[in-house]
């Protein structure tokens, strides 16, 4: 019975190894770093060159038509296109990172309500998209499928992550056919535009000044973050914890992966070992189960930065508790298929469409609000649709297109 | 609060084997809870104020309740891998179909309780008739829950359902003197527990565990196989639901609730001495398990341990856990046990043995992998009065 002896240890072992796998990616696993080191990554992610460069341009009046963000642009040095100009209607392919959270999915049906008005128009004929659903090499498939078989005239790209999806990009920029990348970025300068919100550097700037201003030294700030790795996720904390530490508020931070159940344990253990301030998020998802943890151990409400999403500015008024909601522009999601119309219209672009981003603050929370009043709790207050000919109804229904 | 049944006598001798019991496999995971709540404790005092312990209660209550299932399953020699799965897709079901509308509470909660239960019965005829091993079974259904959910949701949260729907999970009896609040969680996983523990001293109860142990003479002894292998599947889909119930009142509704929640149970029973492949194991035990490995990971949080070898330290400790676990159990094969003898370890004394107490002629059901037939050594939730001898120790099936 040797072997059966041996097939119960593999099973054993495999067990083992899957409870690691499970731990390791399971977002139940709240991750605290130590408060008194630096925490590596915080180190690698921040870049002061850039950090300065966001924090001034958050001062800079946006150039371009008024009341139309998603037309406008900050420092931009413009490019010639004239070598794309070509009349008629134009097939877009877009390989899309994923629609795997709200402010994915709310960008989603904005783009799609954009590109209806652009098939009108006659600019777009279609638009060929693929979702990698979060994967590297799925993206990366998608990128090549297109460029060999995808009978494309604009390839338009929401890279998955910044360093791996570089060479498939270049590959794209190779076609000689015109090239925009936006949301996050990647390490070439090939495509024709890059467009994208000022970034996380401003994001920590804006939400870790309030911070600092609304609480004291020496003050806890529990910082819930969503995931480990993503550039533009990560500059914000690198930006925030560097203020946190200049003035001398106490910040921990933990990767929650956006469970609500991970982030109510956190907070309740946070409570349980002391006051907690202030919470700092890195993204908005969530905040509704944090605000509840303060309500459920009967905690005072901290002071807090969300996000634009619904669900945090409804929490927000209901509780009245003092807080802040950070945006990273929604309305980007509109820009990238303008952008195709004006370069096989000839029309200078910017190299890099720098959008205006602002914060919420409580003086505008009710007039947003209202503006959105029946739009769905994952719906983004700055969304930036309301001039598109489906407003407010698609965005109200949320059907994923 | 699971130590009940460990409880001895006064007496030396009852001591000494209590103290034997604790380092038992059995007994291991009420004395790693113990330390370990003592070691959180140190850290931060203020845990063991009644106020904050019943709030720790409150959130392991999902984690044990999917704990308590899936230990029916395992202990029937199977596994079940769809539980989280199903939780994130219970999750998503109350927020969906609830919405803000408090009179559809009770409607989909029925519903969800027969989609669970539906689930498990599927789980349970593919493992019995289509003898598909459950390791796969179950991992399609992990699989196919998920891309439902994500297909259904594109893998975003969508809005809570009513408040008091969501009480379930996140209220309780307020203004009680020292504990403050008992959250309906809390009452929710001691009815199971009771339950767990009044089905496992059942015949049928019994049955699951004759059936882990050693089908084949289960089936001689006349129980269906089918439908007690299925029913434990159901068990587990109907915990997984309750625990989703819980978990969009406790937390609200997320695609990532619910995920990791299989390894976790899975973890959590074989913490609680319960062996991988069946016949062997202590409901209570399960249940502790999951507060045990919850109990490390608030350890692991009050610590401070950083995030960059957090998993690694979690990972160890897991590992340590089950190694120890099986190198007694091999000890006593060999002859020198560690822990007390049977008899006194039992926590079931009713001398049912399942062979007995059902004798409906079914005896030609073959069983999908016959296993060589083991004396109970360990004398878990197992009848009692079998005698434990070293006779067959070289054809005993477990690693552990």
């Amino acid at each position: 019975m040797r072997r059966r002896f041996t097939v119960a240890s593999a099973m054993v072992g495999a067990l083992a190894l899957m409870t690691l796998a499970g731990c390791t990616t399971d977002p139940n696993v709240g991750a605290p770093t130590d408060e008194a080191a630096p925490s590596e990554e915080a180190v690698e992610w921040f870049d002061q060159e850039l950090f300065d460069k966001q924090d001034a341009e958050r001062d800079v009046i946006p150039a371009g038509p008024e009341g139309q963000p998603w037309l406008q642009h900050i420092n931009a040095e413009m490019v010639d296109t004239s070598e794309f100009t070509s009349p008629g209607a134009k097939k877009a392919c877009f390989a899309n990172a994923s629609i795997s959270n709200p402010w994915r999915q709310t960008g989603w049906i904005t783009m799609n309500e954009q590109l209806k008005v652009l098939q009108e128009s006659g600019a777009i004929s279609e638009m060929e998209t693929r979702d990698a659903q979060d994967s590297d090499d799925t993206q990366i498939a998608d990128i090549d499928y297109f460029i060999n078989e995808g009978n494309c005239d604009v390839f338009l790209i929401s890279p998955n992550s910044t360093a791996a999806m570089t060479p498939a990009v270049e590959r794209a920029c190779d076609t000689g056919k015109p090239v925009v990348v936006f949301d996050r970025g990647v390490q070439t300068d090939c495509p024709v535009t890059f467009i994208h919100p000022i970034g996380g550097f401003a994001w920590g700037i804006d939400t870790a000044e309030f911070l600092i201003d609304e609480l004291e030294e020496g003050d806890k700030v529990v910082a819930l973050r969503i995931l480990a790795g993503v550039d533009v996720l990560e500059q914000r904390w690198a930006g925030a914890e560097k203020l946190f530490d200049e003035a001398g508020i106490e910040a921990v931070d933990y990767f929650t992966g956006a469970d609500p159940a991970e982030i109510k344990k956190i907070i309740s253990d946070e409570l349980a070992k002391g006051d907690v301030d202030g919470i700092w998020m890195d993204a908005g998802d969530g905040a509704v189960a944090a605000i509840e943890a303060f309500e459920d151990a009967g905690a005072d409400y901290p002071v807090m930065t969300g996000e634009d999403e619904m669900s945090f500015l409804r929490k927000w008024k209901e509780t009245g508790l003092t807080g802040l909601a950070p945006v990273y522009s929604n309305f980007q999601w509109r820009t990238p298929l303008i952008a195709a119309q004006k370069i096989f219209a000839g029309e200078e672009v910017p190299k890099e469409w720098v959008l205006p981003q602002s914060p919420i603050t409580a003086e505008e929370v009710d007039e947003y609000l209202a503006l959105n009043e029946n739009m769905p709790d994952g719906h983004y207050a700055k969304f930036g649709g309301e001039d598109l000919p489906g407003y407010p109804q698609v965005w109200e229904d949320r059907i994923i297109p | 609060m699971t130590t009940v049944s460990q409880a001895p006598p006064t007496t030396g001798d009852r001591l000494a084997a209590f103290a034997r019991n604790l380092i038992s496999p059995r007994g291991a995971v009420f004395l790693l809870l113990v330390v370990l709540l003592i070691a959180i404790t140190v850290y931060n005092p203020s845990f063991a104020e009644p106020s904050q312990f019943i709030r720790f209660v409150q959130r392991v209550a999902p984690i044990a309740i999917v704990a308590i299932g899936q230990y029916f399953v395992i202990v029937g020699g199977e596994f079940d891998l769809s539980m989280g799965s199903l939780v994130t897709a219970q999750v998503v079901i109350a927020g969906n179909l609830i919405g803000q509308d408090d009179a559809k509470s009770i409607p989909v909660l029925l519903l969800m309780l027969v989609f669970g239960a539906f689930i498990g019965l599927i789980n349970g005829l593919i493992v019995t008739f289509l003898k598909v091993p459950s390791f796969i079974v179950t991992l399609g259904m992990m699989l196919a829950l998920l891309g439902g959910v994500l297909y259904w949701t594109g893998g975003a949260a969508t809005g809570n359902p009513a408040d008091s729907f969501r009480e379930i999970g996140r209220g309780g009896i307020r203004d009680l003197p020292i504990i403050e609040i008992l959250p309906w969680s809390v009452v929710v996983l001691v009815v199971v527990l009771v339950l767990a523990i009044w089905f496992s001293r059942r015949p049928f109860g019994r049955m699951i565990v004759a059936v882990g142990d050693n089908a084949t003479t289960a089936a001689y002894g006349g129980a269906r196989i089918w439908w007690v292998k299925s029913s434990a599947f159901i068990i587990s889909s109907l915990s997984a639901t309750v625990a989703g119930v819980l978990l969009v009142g406790y937390a609200g509704v997320h695609p990532s609730v619910g995920r990791g929640y299989e390894f976790i149970a899975i973890t959590a029973v074989v913490l609680g001495g319960v062996v991988l492949g069946g016949g062997r194991g202590w409901v209570v035990a399960a249940a502790a398990g999951a507060f045990a490995l919850e109990a490390l990971f608030t350890l692991l949080n009050f610590a401070g341990v950083p995030s960059t070898y957090r998993d690694a330290v979690q990972g160890a400790i897991i590992i340590l856990a089950v190694a120890y676990a099986a190198t007694t159990f091999r000890a006593r094969r060999k002859g020198h046990a560690l822990e007390a003898p049977a008899t006194h370890a039992s926590p079931d004394a009713p001398p049912t043995s399942p062979e007995a107490s059902q004798t409906s002629p079914e005896a030609n059901q073959t069983s999908p992998a016959p296993r060589a037939k083991e004396p109970d050594a360990t004398a878990s939730a197992r009848p009692a009065p079998i005698p434990s001898t070293q006779r067959a120790d070289n054809e005993t099936k477990g690693g552990l």
